[in-house]
């Protein structure tokens, strides 16, 4: 009985806030919540610019629903304290806010989005946190990030992998919480892809010898070998152990992997090997770099683009609903993100507005070239890289 | 051929790699022995004790680089390796002047001495950053490979691939070279035979006439050039970091006392024990036996006994069988 009262007095209170909420839709207002003090105070000044930018674009044509100039308000997401995060958020909406733009890392997001945005139906938008674990978040379809979740790589690589005819592939990976999780979601992607991983051998980093993993691996049969570590690390004691024994010539190396100082030390050795890395040819990301420095801003600052694009979704995604209500703008997302429609780069914000305003269907290209999968994440963009003559090349994009 | 493929692909993935890692543990290994056996104390700054040596040649190898001088197809860290030992020399004796000497002339217990090597460790670990800082070095230069997997292939018709590095060969003789030297020290030299004496009953070689101090001096000195040969040797083979120079430390201790602490020819044993189990009970047997059976079973499985990360739990688990039914070591040393 104590706990039906409770139920109940709480659904009362939830009702309540919602309602209260109705009644504040005036004139819209973002909330720009980033770490502005921790271990990311380097970059979201960047970060929050890249977000005021998009506003400034929005407010220069005219803003939205029927010409209402949006206002913002900063708030601290410290990174690393998620209570810190959370008393930020909740007063970014008892300010008002109808969004929010952010957070940054992938904990205090979390925190967000399950004590602040569901409980008060505002909708989220974050641009950096890259946590798999935020797929599948209950977050009654609030949540968007214009990150790629770091279980996308995995995919990436099993693509890489079936376009270039390798059915059979051995893995290694650190034995950490990156290593695992790439490891993981690779295997996956490549098995359901119809390929087979032979064998998985987690290494450790920093120790004395590896013959016992190349081992392991060589065993298994495979031609190909995918080395989920770091290059200053294990991974390339593996590498260079399996390129004495004649074990493995063919080498896949994911982001971790990628750095001058490997092909330097291996020389040859990856004449015949492959990876990916995070990066895009897309003409939004010069598009986007001429607009910031126009207002002196680094462009190329990182997720400095994707907070361009967070905020950018937001008022758009508002536009399209003809509403501040989180539930409204936010079945909006994924239609605007993705095609059909006319596509818009970054400083085209006033032509896509007028487009909504028709009726019309656009598909937001912007800054990092958006592509909303899944629970609404960004699908991100990958370089297909070759190592030719000790020089990093690319080869594609993915 | 088959069978011979078998015995390829086993002697490519465990027997040639085992026997150069076990070579360098037992160099490490030998240098615990000693101290442990004479100075009566396991000494924790051994790693750190390599990993200097291993610095100062490389700084030396680099000069000689500069200077042009190389040892053809030889690394010219060998050239440097005298430079490297005597400074790890001067090192350790002025570490036993300092630090050691006030603790065994108040006759203190060894578990005492066991702390103050872990403070003399940590300086020792802190002086090696700053020399050559805490990154990833290769320094072996010279001819890499004796036989490369893809010769092998062509020269013999097999599928299996041989590979040897030269740093391997390389690691095996000196490693033999400089057992062979210290035996002729322990057993036919006059300060050999008062070392043992001196480790055999202290009074007793005390009451004939050895000098003590002489004696630790010795002793200092063969240490010191075991463990910058060992290090240096394993940063060939491998590659020079700080950190993992830390890490030898553990195979290097299990080694000793497995073989039985004190007791040279143990810490030889020890070391090969360790290597082989280490690499051994984590293979997968897969292909081997594949070709041993002519190819009439080729197993699904890959007849692994255990995934590779408990590599490091053999090794401690025949520790700890070890100690409990032969607490003295396979071969006869001191009890811990």
């Amino acid at each position: 009985m104590k706990k039906l009262l409770l139920a109940a007095s709480a659904m009362a209170l939830l009702a309540g806030a919602a309602a209260a909420q109705e009644a504040t839709g005036a004139a819209p207002k973002i909330g720009i919540i980033l770490g502005f003090t921790g271990p990311l105070e380097s970059i979201t000044p960047n970060m929050a610019a890249g977000a005021e930018l998009a506003i400034s674009e929005v407010n220069a044509a005219g803003g939205i629903l029927g010409g209402q100039q949006v206002t913002t308000e900063r708030a601290d997401s410290t990174c690393t304290d998620a209570a810190a995060a959370t008393a930020a958020a909740e007063g970014l909406v008892s300010g008002g806010v109808n969004a929010i733009m952010g957070a940054d890392c992938s904990g205090v997001t979390g925190a967000v989005l399950t004590n602040v945005a569901v409980p008060n139906g505002i909708g989220i938008i974050s641009p950096s946190a890259t946590s798999p674990g935020l797929s599948t978040a209950e977050d009654n379809g609030l949540f968007f990030r214009t990150a790629p979740s770091d279980a996308r790589q995995g995919e990436i690589l099993a693509n890489v992998l079936k376009d270039r005819g390798v059915t059979d592939v051995a893995v290694t990976y650190t034995n950490n919480d990156y290593g695992k999780g790439l490891s993981d979601s690779f295997t996956q992607a490549f098995t359901a892809a119809g390929g087979t991983v032979s064998i998985t051998v987690p290494h450790e980093d920093g120790k004395a010898d590896y013959s016992a993993e190349v081992a392991s691996l060589a065993a298994s049969g495979s031609d190909v070998l995918l080395v989920a570590g770091y290059t200053d690390q294990g991974g390339r004691g593996i590498i260079q152990n399996a390129l004495d024994t004649g074990a493995f010539e063919t080498f896949v190396l994911p982001d971790g992997m990628i750095g001058q100082d490997i092909v330097d030390n291996l020389g040859d050795g990856l004449s015949s090997s492959f990876g990916t890395m995070p990066g895009t040819d897309s003409p939004g990301a010069a598009a986007f770099r001429d607009l910031a420095a126009a207002q002196n801003l680094d462009g190329a600052s990182v997720y400095a683009p994707e907070s361009y694009d967070a905020a950018a979704l937001i008022l758009l995604a508002m536009q399209a609903a003809n509403s501040t209500n989180g539930a409204d703008w936010t079945a909006k997302v994924m239609d605007i993100a993705n095609a059909p429609g006319e596509q818009i780069l970054p400083g085209q914000l006033d032509k896509a507005l007028d487009l909504l305003a028709q009726g019309q269907d656009i598909d937001y290209v912007g800054a990092t070239a958006v592509e909303l999968i899944g629970s609404g994440e960004s699908a991100g963009n990958f370089r297909e890289l070759e190592f030719k003559d000790g020089q990093i090349e690319t080869i594609r994009f993915r | 051929m088959d069978l011979l493929n078998a015995l390829v692909t086993f002697a490519n993935f465990v027997f040639v790699p085992a026997v150069a890692y076990g070579s360098q543990l037992a160099l490490g290994a030998l240098g615990v022995t000693l101290i442990y056996g004479i100075l009566r104390f396991s000494n924790f700054a051994h790693g750190e004790t390599m990993s200097f040596g291993t610095a100062i040649t490389i700084m030396a190898t680099w000069g000689l680089q500069a200077a042009g001088v190389t040892a053809g197809p030889l690394p010219t860290a060998l050239i440097a390796l005298p430079i490297g030992i005597g400074a790890t020399i001067l090192l350790v004796l002025g570490t036993d002047r300092a630090v050691y000497r006030f603790y065994r002339d108040r006759k203190a217990a060894p578990v005492i001495l066991v702390i103050v090597s872990m403070g003399v460790m940590f300086i020792m670990s802190a002086i090696v950053r700053f020399l050559v800082g805490v990154e990833d070095i290769q320094f072996a230069d010279g001819e890499r490979m004796l036989v490369s997997a893809r010769d092998f292939k062509t020269w013999t018709g097999l599928e299996e691939g041989l590979a040897i590095r030269t740093t391997q060969v390389i690691t095996v003789v000196v490693a033999a070279v400089a057992v062979a030297l210290l035996f002729w020290f322990l057993n036919r030299t006059r300060t050999g035979k008062s070392m043992r004496a001196f480790s055999d009953n202290e009074d007793l070689a005390l009451l004939s006439g050895i000098n003590p101090d002489r004696v630790v001096a010795v002793t200092w000195i063969l240490v010191a050039a075991l463990a910058t040969t060992a290090g240096v040797l394993y940063g060939l083979d491998k590659s020079f970091k700080a950190f993992t120079y830390f890490q030898l430390l553990l195979p290097i201790f299990a080694s000793a006392v497995v073989g039985g602490l004190g007791n040279p020819l143990g810490a030889i044993a020890g070391g090969f024990v360790i290597a082989f189990s280490e690499v051994m009970v984590t293979y997968a047997w897969k292909q081997v036996v594949a070709y041993a059976s002519f190819g009439a079973w080729a197993p699904d499985g890959l007849l692994q006994l255990m995934s590779t990360e408990y590599k490091f739990a053999v090794s401690f688990a025949i520790l700890i069988i070890v100690l409990l039914f032969k607490p003295t070591g396979l071969f006869k040393g001191q009890s811990v």
